[in-house]
């Protein structure tokens, strides 16, 4: 018989991933350009959030966005309607943005003229919580169709993000999500979460959510 | 969901360490997974097989340990595991408090490998 020998590895999986959002990160962070890595299921409002989000910034912050889909072009192309500078990237079937994907979006902005990048992720609420992009601010959205539950199913993502939008609450008065009960479940996964609550459609709400990301923006680059 | 990226990943580490030990053959790779990810063993293992067709590592099984999830109370500063399937509420042991924040539970390494 063979001898079986053990080997202690002890390494982590991600750290291909790890090293490379943390170069991201550096790199940003002599840049001066502030990150926002954008999370939620498919159709919870992402395009629209950051549609709503750019029309309600102040003139003088320069945002670029990075646009992640499995396989279209179609939120770039909404996004440089808007007069954004907006790069695509196609992921080609992977669930999620990873850093090395990132890093080759980045090549393509013009880093120099931005303050904000925001980046708009694979539509999952599973795999993006898991990999690391170099993002200042991970930040994701559920929409009040998708059920006061989530937190519950989907608790990764809830832990590792500072902000929550929940969008289209127009929709309230027509469903039995219970909003109360869902802070209550996502404080308890993240105390320090920010909560706010908008609806990209009449636009309610939104105002709060561009003063604190203006506000994290300006406090990044001091 | 995501298990192709992870798998890749799990397999260059393995192998690069049974080259480095000059082995003729991997027979197991033990990992260490958080109970917050969403990573399927089951899965892992399809993957690892399709994946090392060829390699050293062909026909290794993957041995999976799963790490539980801890969360810090910010009331009373107790450490205490979370049961993160199956609770509704994330409650401290200790004082009974409902604030606490999320300290480990989300990472995969591999542990160790068995050469021949």
């Amino acid at each position: 018989m063979a001898n079986i020998r053990l080997i202690e590895v002890k390494e982590e999986i991600l750290a291909d991933n790890d090293k490379v959002a943390a170069e991201i990160r550096k790199q940003l962070r002599s840049r001066q350009v502030f990150m926002l890595n954008l999370m939620s299921s498919p159709g919870g409002g992402k395009t629209s959030l950051i549609i709503e989000t750019l029309r309600g910034l102040k003139p003088s912050m320069r945002a670029g966005v990075i646009e992640a889909d499995i396989d279209s072009m179609v939120d770039a192309e909404k996004v440089a309607q808007e007069g954004i500078p907006a790069v695509q990237l196609r992921t080609g079937g992977a669930c999620h943005v990873d850093a090395g994907m990132l890093e080759l979006a980045l090549r393509e902005m013009d880093l120099a003229a931005l303050d904000l990048l925001i980046v708009e992720n694979v539509g999952n609420l599973v795999c993006p919580a898991e990999f690391d992009t170099g993002a200042a601010r991970n930040v994701m959205i559920l929409s009040v169709p998708e059920g006061d539950d989530k937190p519950l199913k989907y608790p990764l993502m809830f832990t590792i993000c500072d902000a929550l939008v929940v969008n289209k609450t127009d929709y309230l008065k027509m469903s039995d999500f219970d909003m109360e009960a869902l802070k209550e479940r996502v404080l308890k996964l993240n105390p320090n979460i920010r909560i706010f609550e908008v609806s990209c459609r009449t636009g309610e709400g939104i105002p709060a959510w561009t003063e604190w990301l203006e506000a994290e923006v300006e406090a990044f680059k001091k | 969901m995501h298990e192709l990226p992870v798998t890749e990943s799990i397999l260059r580490i393995v192998l690069r360490h049974a080259e480095e030990a000059k082995a003729g053959k991997v027979v197991s790779v033990s990992l260490r997974i958080g109970e917050m990810s969403d990573v399927i063993d089951e899965w892992l293992q399809r993957y690892f097989d399709y994946l090392s067709k060829g390699t050293l590592a062909e026909g290794a099984e993957l041995r999976v340990e799963r790490v539980p999830v801890v969360f810090r109370c910010e009331v009373c500063g107790e450490s205490f595991q979370v049961n993160i399937r199956e609770v509704k509420d994330v409650v401290c042991p200790a004082c009974g408090g409902g604030k606490a924040k999320f300290v480990s539970g989300r990472k995969f390494f591999v542990k160790a490998i068995e050469v021949i």
